[in-house]
Protein backbone atom coordinates (compact mmCIF):
# COMPACT_ATOMS: atom_id res chain seq x y z
CA UNK A 1 0.00 0.00 0.00
CA UNK A 2 3.11 1.88 0.80
CA UNK A 3 4.43 1.74 -2.71
CA UNK A 4 1.16 3.03 -4.35
CA UNK A 5 0.74 6.06 -2.28
CA UNK A 6 4.82 6.74 -3.27
CA UNK A 7 3.76 6.68 -6.80
CA UNK A 8 0.94 8.26 -6.29
CA UNK A 9 2.82 11.02 -4.43
CA UNK A 10 5.79 10.93 -7.22
CA UNK A 11 3.29 11.52 -10.41
CA UNK A 12 1.15 14.02 -8.71
CA UNK A 13 4.49 16.19 -8.52
CA UNK A 14 5.69 15.21 -12.15
CA UNK A 15 2.31 16.30 -13.03
CA UNK A 16 2.16 19.40 -11.10
CA UNK A 17 5.25 20.35 -12.56
CA UNK A 18 3.97 20.45 -16.31
CA UNK A 19 1.17 22.11 -14.89
CA UNK A 20 3.18 24.94 -13.64
CA UNK A 21 5.91 24.38 -16.47
CA UNK A 22 4.40 24.25 -19.26
CA UNK A 23 7.35 21.88 -20.92
CA UNK A 24 6.49 18.79 -22.51
CA UNK A 25 2.65 18.45 -23.05
CA UNK A 26 2.64 21.66 -25.55
CA UNK A 27 5.26 21.03 -27.54
CA UNK A 28 4.10 17.26 -28.02
CA UNK A 29 0.49 18.79 -29.25
CA UNK A 30 2.36 20.82 -31.63
CA UNK A 31 4.53 18.54 -32.96
CA UNK A 32 2.09 16.24 -33.64
CA UNK A 33 -0.68 18.28 -34.93
CA UNK A 34 2.14 19.91 -37.17
CA UNK A 35 3.01 16.11 -38.32
CA UNK A 36 -0.63 15.38 -40.05
CA UNK A 37 -1.23 19.21 -41.13
CA UNK A 38 2.08 19.19 -43.36
CA UNK A 39 1.45 15.40 -44.66
CA UNK A 40 -2.42 16.43 -45.29
CA UNK A 41 -0.94 18.27 -47.42
CA UNK A 42 2.01 17.06 -48.64
CA UNK A 43 0.58 13.80 -49.53
CA UNK A 44 -0.54 13.82 -53.69
CA UNK A 45 -4.45 12.43 -53.39
CA UNK A 46 -6.01 10.29 -51.08
CA UNK A 47 -3.93 8.11 -49.61
CA UNK A 48 -4.74 4.58 -48.66
CA UNK A 49 -5.50 3.70 -45.18
CA UNK A 50 -2.67 1.52 -44.92
CA UNK A 51 -0.09 4.20 -45.99
CA UNK A 52 -1.48 6.72 -43.22
CA UNK A 53 -1.90 4.27 -40.36
CA UNK A 54 2.20 4.30 -41.02
CA UNK A 55 2.18 8.01 -40.67
CA UNK A 56 -0.14 7.43 -37.97
CA UNK A 57 2.42 5.66 -35.86
CA UNK A 58 5.47 7.11 -36.96
CA UNK A 59 3.30 10.40 -35.65
CA UNK A 60 2.82 8.80 -32.19
CA UNK A 61 5.82 7.03 -31.58
CA UNK A 62 8.03 10.74 -32.70
CA UNK A 63 5.75 12.39 -30.12
CA UNK A 64 5.89 9.98 -26.94
CA UNK A 65 10.00 10.26 -27.97
CA UNK A 66 9.39 13.64 -27.60
CA UNK A 67 7.71 13.82 -23.72
CA UNK A 68 10.41 11.17 -22.80
CA UNK A 69 13.07 12.89 -23.85
CA UNK A 70 11.62 15.59 -21.45
CA UNK A 71 10.81 13.49 -18.60
CA UNK A 72 13.84 13.78 -16.51
CA UNK A 73 14.68 17.30 -17.17
CA UNK A 74 13.69 18.81 -13.82
CA UNK A 75 15.97 15.61 -11.87
CA UNK A 76 18.57 16.19 -14.34
CA UNK A 77 18.24 20.42 -14.33
CA UNK A 78 17.55 20.53 -10.34
CA UNK A 79 19.96 17.74 -9.74
CA UNK A 80 16.76 16.45 -7.54
CA UNK A 81 17.70 12.48 -8.86
CA UNK A 82 20.15 12.31 -5.29
CA UNK A 83 17.09 13.17 -3.17
CA UNK A 84 14.94 10.99 -4.57
CA UNK A 85 17.73 8.22 -4.80
CA UNK A 86 18.21 8.39 -1.29
CA UNK A 87 14.48 8.32 0.09
CA UNK A 88 13.65 5.04 1.30
CA UNK A 89 10.54 3.83 -1.07
CA UNK A 90 11.19 0.85 -3.66
CA UNK A 91 13.43 3.12 -6.23
CA UNK A 92 10.94 1.25 -9.13
CA UNK A 93 8.36 3.58 -7.90
CA UNK A 94 10.67 6.49 -9.35
CA UNK A 95 9.88 4.51 -12.79
CA UNK A 96 6.27 3.77 -12.31
CA UNK A 97 5.43 7.42 -11.48
CA UNK A 98 7.42 9.09 -14.26
CA UNK A 99 5.96 6.34 -16.81
CA UNK A 100 2.89 7.11 -15.11
CA UNK A 101 3.02 10.92 -15.73
CA UNK A 102 4.63 10.23 -19.36
CA UNK A 103 1.43 8.20 -20.02
CA UNK A 104 -0.95 11.09 -19.61
CA UNK A 105 1.22 13.38 -21.40
CA UNK A 106 0.68 11.00 -24.40
CA UNK A 107 -2.66 10.27 -24.17
CA UNK A 108 -3.71 13.89 -23.96
CA UNK A 109 -1.86 14.34 -26.86
CA UNK A 110 -3.39 11.28 -28.52
CA UNK A 111 -6.99 12.61 -27.36
CA UNK A 112 -5.96 15.29 -29.86
CA UNK A 113 -4.25 13.47 -32.48
CA UNK A 114 -6.92 10.66 -33.20
CA UNK A 115 -9.51 12.93 -33.72
CA UNK A 116 -7.60 15.08 -36.23
CA UNK A 117 -6.13 11.49 -38.03
CA UNK A 118 -9.61 10.90 -38.58
CA UNK A 119 -10.52 14.80 -40.21
CA UNK A 120 -7.55 14.59 -42.42
CA UNK A 121 -7.45 10.66 -43.75
CA UNK A 122 -9.60 8.30 -42.25
CA UNK A 123 -11.64 7.12 -39.23
CA UNK A 124 -10.09 5.40 -36.43
CA UNK A 125 -11.12 2.10 -35.89
CA UNK A 126 -11.82 0.51 -31.69
CA UNK A 127 -8.95 -1.91 -33.11
CA UNK A 128 -6.82 1.16 -33.79
CA UNK A 129 -7.88 2.85 -30.32
CA UNK A 130 -6.84 -0.55 -28.72
CA UNK A 131 -3.42 -0.58 -29.85
CA UNK A 132 -2.84 2.89 -29.17
CA UNK A 133 -3.79 2.22 -25.60
CA UNK A 134 -1.64 -1.16 -25.62
CA UNK A 135 1.07 1.07 -27.11
CA UNK A 136 0.91 3.50 -25.38
CA UNK A 137 2.07 1.56 -21.96
CA UNK A 138 4.85 -0.38 -23.86
CA UNK A 139 6.48 3.31 -25.22
CA UNK A 140 6.33 4.97 -21.43
CA UNK A 141 7.32 1.75 -19.62
CA UNK A 142 10.38 1.31 -21.87
CA UNK A 143 10.99 4.83 -22.80
CA UNK A 144 10.79 5.95 -19.38
CA UNK A 145 13.52 3.15 -18.36
CA UNK A 146 15.88 4.13 -21.06
CA UNK A 147 15.33 7.81 -20.14
CA UNK A 148 16.39 7.19 -17.10
CA UNK A 149 19.75 5.72 -18.88
CA UNK A 150 20.05 8.45 -21.11
CA UNK A 151 19.88 11.16 -18.67
CA UNK A 152 23.34 10.34 -16.70
CA UNK A 153 24.66 10.90 -19.94
CA UNK A 154 26.41 13.80 -21.90
CA UNK A 155 24.94 12.48 -25.18
CA UNK A 156 21.62 12.43 -23.44
CA UNK A 157 19.87 13.47 -26.53
CA UNK A 158 21.14 11.14 -28.83
CA UNK A 159 20.99 7.73 -26.81
CA UNK A 160 17.50 7.92 -25.84
CA UNK A 161 16.37 7.74 -29.73
CA UNK A 162 19.46 5.58 -30.34
CA UNK A 163 18.44 2.94 -27.31
CA UNK A 164 14.31 3.76 -27.78
CA UNK A 165 13.87 2.91 -31.64
CA UNK A 166 15.01 -0.44 -31.98
CA UNK A 167 13.27 -1.44 -28.59
CA UNK A 168 9.68 0.38 -30.08
CA UNK A 169 9.87 -1.91 -33.23
CA UNK A 170 8.10 -4.87 -32.18
CA UNK A 171 5.56 -2.32 -30.78
CA UNK A 172 4.86 -0.77 -34.21
CA UNK A 173 4.92 -4.09 -35.69
CA UNK A 174 2.11 -4.85 -33.51
CA UNK A 175 0.43 -1.33 -33.91
CA UNK A 176 0.35 -1.64 -37.48
CA UNK A 177 -0.79 -5.22 -37.61
CA UNK A 178 -3.10 -4.26 -35.25
CA UNK A 179 -4.37 -1.56 -37.10
CA UNK A 180 -5.21 -3.02 -40.50
CA UNK A 181 -5.72 -6.95 -40.08
CA UNK A 182 -9.40 -7.83 -40.38
CA UNK A 183 -9.15 -9.95 -36.74
CA UNK A 184 -6.23 -7.94 -34.35
CA UNK A 185 -6.74 -10.43 -31.53
CA UNK A 186 -3.02 -11.67 -32.49
CA UNK A 187 -1.19 -8.49 -32.64
CA UNK A 188 -3.40 -7.27 -29.60
CA UNK A 189 -1.75 -10.03 -27.74
CA UNK A 190 2.09 -9.53 -29.13
CA UNK A 191 1.19 -5.92 -27.58
CA UNK A 192 0.27 -7.03 -23.92
CA UNK A 193 2.79 -10.04 -24.10
CA UNK A 194 5.90 -7.03 -24.69
CA UNK A 195 3.66 -4.53 -22.51
CA UNK A 196 3.98 -6.99 -19.89
CA UNK A 197 7.10 -8.39 -20.09
CA UNK A 198 9.19 -4.93 -20.40
CA UNK A 199 7.14 -4.01 -17.39
CA UNK A 200 8.42 -6.72 -15.44
CA UNK A 201 11.89 -6.02 -16.52
CA UNK A 202 11.85 -2.45 -16.12
CA UNK A 203 10.70 -2.52 -13.07
CA UNK A 204 13.38 -5.60 -11.29
CA UNK A 205 16.67 -3.56 -13.02
CA UNK A 206 15.61 0.45 -12.71
CA UNK A 207 17.22 0.15 -9.29
CA UNK A 208 20.54 -0.71 -11.03
CA UNK A 209 20.27 2.23 -13.45
CA UNK A 210 20.07 4.83 -11.08
CA UNK A 211 22.64 3.83 -8.64
CA UNK A 212 25.97 5.43 -9.40
CA UNK B 1 28.69 3.80 12.69
CA UNK B 2 30.12 4.64 9.78
CA UNK B 3 33.64 3.19 8.91
CA UNK B 4 35.72 2.97 5.79
CA UNK B 5 39.35 1.75 4.95
CA UNK B 6 41.15 2.99 2.20
CA UNK B 7 38.30 4.38 0.59
CA UNK B 8 39.05 5.27 -3.33
CA UNK B 9 37.31 6.31 -6.40
CA UNK B 10 38.17 6.84 -10.06
CA UNK B 11 36.20 8.27 -12.84
CA UNK B 12 37.80 6.41 -15.93
CA UNK B 13 41.12 7.69 -15.83
CA UNK B 14 40.82 10.51 -13.05
CA UNK B 15 41.62 9.36 -9.23
CA UNK B 16 39.19 11.82 -7.43
CA UNK B 17 39.44 9.99 -3.86
CA UNK B 18 42.65 8.43 -2.65
CA UNK B 19 43.13 5.70 -0.32
CA UNK B 20 40.77 7.92 2.86
CA UNK B 21 40.40 5.80 6.52
CA UNK B 22 37.42 7.30 8.17
CA UNK B 23 35.86 5.99 11.44
CA UNK B 24 32.46 7.89 12.60
CA UNK B 25 31.02 6.74 15.90
CA UNK B 26 27.55 7.53 16.44
CA UNK B 27 27.26 11.03 17.60
CA UNK B 28 30.75 11.99 16.58
CA UNK B 29 31.20 14.94 14.50
CA UNK B 30 33.85 15.00 11.90
CA UNK B 31 34.63 18.03 9.61
CA UNK B 32 36.01 17.10 6.22
CA UNK B 33 37.92 20.00 4.82
CA UNK B 34 40.56 20.30 1.93
CA UNK B 35 40.81 22.85 -1.15
CA UNK B 36 38.97 22.18 -4.52
CA UNK B 37 39.38 19.20 -6.42
CA UNK B 38 40.30 16.94 -3.21
CA UNK B 39 37.39 15.03 -3.10
CA UNK B 40 35.30 16.17 -0.47
CA UNK B 41 32.33 16.16 -1.85
CA UNK B 42 33.09 12.43 -3.64
CA UNK B 43 33.79 11.36 -0.20
CA UNK B 44 30.59 12.28 1.03
CA UNK B 45 28.66 10.84 -1.41
CA UNK B 46 29.79 8.16 -0.68
CA UNK B 47 29.51 8.14 2.61
CA UNK B 48 25.29 9.13 2.16
CA UNK B 49 25.33 6.24 -0.14
CA UNK B 50 24.88 8.19 -3.23
CA UNK B 51 28.27 6.77 -4.93
CA UNK B 52 29.82 3.36 -4.38
CA UNK B 53 34.01 3.70 -4.25
CA UNK B 54 36.16 2.17 -6.85
CA UNK B 55 38.72 0.92 -4.21
CA UNK B 56 38.35 0.14 -0.34
CA UNK B 57 35.41 -0.78 1.91
CA UNK B 58 33.04 0.73 3.34
CA UNK B 59 30.68 -0.22 6.38
CA UNK B 60 26.91 1.73 7.29
CA UNK B 61 25.19 0.18 10.24
CA UNK B 62 22.29 2.57 8.77
CA UNK B 63 19.56 2.07 6.24
CA UNK B 64 18.66 4.98 3.76
CA UNK B 65 16.20 6.72 5.75
CA UNK B 66 18.68 7.08 8.53
CA UNK B 67 20.97 9.72 6.12
CA UNK B 68 20.16 12.84 6.04
CA UNK B 69 22.05 14.63 2.78
CA UNK B 70 22.82 17.85 1.62
CA UNK B 71 24.92 18.79 -1.09
CA UNK B 72 25.68 21.20 -3.52
CA UNK B 73 22.48 21.39 -5.06
CA UNK B 74 19.38 21.89 -2.66
CA UNK B 75 17.86 18.54 -4.35
CA UNK B 76 14.20 20.84 -4.19
CA UNK B 77 12.02 21.40 -7.26
CA UNK B 78 12.35 25.23 -8.73
CA UNK B 79 8.68 25.02 -9.75
CA UNK B 80 6.92 23.57 -6.51
CA UNK B 81 6.65 26.21 -3.38
CA UNK B 82 8.53 25.33 -0.52
CA UNK B 83 5.67 23.39 1.18
CA UNK B 84 4.69 21.23 -1.74
CA UNK B 85 8.59 19.98 -1.53
CA UNK B 86 8.50 19.33 1.96
CA UNK B 87 4.89 17.22 1.37
CA UNK B 88 6.66 15.14 -1.40
CA UNK B 89 10.03 14.27 0.85
CA UNK B 90 7.68 13.88 3.97
CA UNK B 91 5.50 11.59 2.01
CA UNK B 92 8.26 9.08 0.64
CA UNK B 93 9.96 9.40 4.28
CA UNK B 94 6.92 8.21 5.93
CA UNK B 95 7.26 10.75 8.57
CA UNK B 96 4.49 10.54 10.98
CA UNK B 97 2.59 14.07 11.59
CA UNK B 98 4.25 15.41 8.63
CA UNK B 99 2.70 18.46 8.30
CA UNK B 100 3.45 19.75 11.81
CA UNK B 101 7.15 18.52 11.28
CA UNK B 102 7.15 20.41 8.42
CA UNK B 103 5.41 23.70 9.69
CA UNK B 104 7.90 23.98 12.81
CA UNK B 105 10.96 23.90 10.43
CA UNK B 106 9.34 26.71 7.88
CA UNK B 107 9.01 28.44 11.08
CA UNK B 108 12.02 27.82 12.53
CA UNK B 109 14.22 28.47 9.29
CA UNK B 110 12.01 31.69 8.73
CA UNK B 111 10.45 30.59 5.63
CA UNK B 112 6.55 30.18 7.32
CA UNK B 113 5.39 33.41 5.46
CA UNK B 114 6.32 32.69 2.17
CA UNK B 115 5.67 28.62 2.34
CA UNK B 116 3.07 28.97 -0.71
CA UNK B 117 5.77 30.73 -2.78
CA UNK B 118 7.58 28.83 -5.99
CA UNK B 119 10.86 27.96 -5.01
CA UNK B 120 12.00 29.63 -8.59
CA UNK B 121 10.99 32.80 -7.03
CA UNK B 122 13.25 32.18 -3.95
CA UNK B 123 17.25 33.94 -3.40
CA UNK B 124 20.11 31.30 -2.85
CA UNK B 125 19.73 31.84 0.50
CA UNK B 126 16.44 30.99 1.22
CA UNK B 127 16.76 28.36 -1.38
CA UNK B 128 19.21 26.64 1.42
CA UNK B 129 17.54 27.05 4.51
CA UNK B 130 14.63 25.11 2.65
CA UNK B 131 17.86 22.68 1.73
CA UNK B 132 17.93 22.25 5.51
CA UNK B 133 14.44 21.98 6.74
CA UNK B 134 14.67 18.79 3.95
CA UNK B 135 17.54 17.50 5.22
CA UNK B 136 16.32 17.86 8.75
CA UNK B 137 12.55 16.64 7.81
CA UNK B 138 12.99 12.93 8.90
CA UNK B 139 15.40 13.52 11.67
CA UNK B 140 18.21 11.11 10.53
CA UNK B 141 20.70 9.57 12.10
CA UNK B 142 23.43 10.51 10.11
CA UNK B 143 23.98 13.93 8.71
CA UNK B 144 25.75 14.55 5.43
CA UNK B 145 26.62 18.04 4.93
CA UNK B 146 28.66 19.43 1.79
CA UNK B 147 29.37 22.92 2.49
CA UNK B 148 25.83 23.79 4.26
CA UNK B 149 27.19 27.58 5.15
CA UNK B 150 27.16 28.41 1.53
CA UNK B 151 24.96 31.28 0.25
CA UNK B 152 23.74 31.54 3.84
CA UNK B 153 23.72 35.05 5.29
CA UNK B 154 24.70 35.53 9.01
CA UNK B 155 21.09 35.24 10.30
CA UNK B 156 20.94 31.75 8.50
CA UNK B 157 24.07 31.16 9.33
CA UNK B 158 23.19 31.44 12.84
CA UNK B 159 20.19 29.33 12.70
CA UNK B 160 22.23 26.74 11.60
CA UNK B 161 24.67 26.49 14.31
CA UNK B 162 21.96 26.33 16.80
CA UNK B 163 20.34 23.73 14.77
CA UNK B 164 24.00 21.78 14.83
CA UNK B 165 24.40 22.76 18.65
CA UNK B 166 21.12 21.09 19.52
CA UNK B 167 21.60 18.24 17.54
CA UNK B 168 25.22 17.44 18.52
CA UNK B 169 25.74 14.51 20.45
CA UNK B 170 22.20 13.27 19.45
CA UNK B 171 22.69 12.94 15.98
CA UNK B 172 26.30 11.85 13.80
CA UNK B 173 27.88 14.45 11.15
CA UNK B 174 30.05 14.42 8.67
CA UNK B 175 30.39 18.06 7.36
CA UNK B 176 32.89 19.31 4.83
CA UNK B 177 33.39 23.18 4.54
CA UNK B 178 36.31 25.54 3.45
CA UNK B 179 35.82 27.49 7.09
CA UNK B 180 36.53 25.00 9.48
CA UNK B 181 36.29 27.45 12.30
CA UNK B 182 33.01 28.05 12.07
CA UNK B 183 32.89 24.38 13.05
CA UNK B 184 35.23 23.90 15.89
CA UNK B 185 33.19 24.60 18.44
CA UNK B 186 30.85 21.13 17.37
CA UNK B 187 34.09 19.24 16.07
CA UNK B 188 35.15 15.87 17.30
CA UNK B 189 37.19 14.95 14.83
CA UNK B 190 38.95 16.62 11.69
CA UNK B 191 39.73 14.87 8.36
CA UNK B 192 41.84 17.15 5.76
CA UNK B 193 42.43 15.58 2.30
CA UNK B 194 45.08 16.80 0.21
CA UNK B 195 44.64 18.00 -3.87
Amino acid sequence: MSYVRDVGALARKDLLLELRARDTLPAMLLFVASVFVVFHFALPGTPSRLETIGLLWVAILFTALLGLGRAFVPEREQRTFDGLVLAPCDRSAIWLAKSLATLAFLVAAEVVALPLYALFFHPVGAATVAAVVLADLGICGVGTFLGAMAVATRARDLLLPLLFLPLAMPIVVGAVGASVVGSPGRYLGFLALYDALFAVVCWASFEYVVAE
Amino acid sequence: MLVARRLGKRYGEKRVLRSIDLELPPGGFLVVTGPNGSGKTTLLRICAGLAQPTEGTIERSLERAQVGYLGHEPLVYRELTALENLELYGRLYRIAERRERIGMLLERFGLWDVRHERVASYSRGMTQRLALCRVLLHEPDLLVLDEPYSALDEPGAELLDAQLAELRGERTFLLATHEPARVEPFASGRLALAA
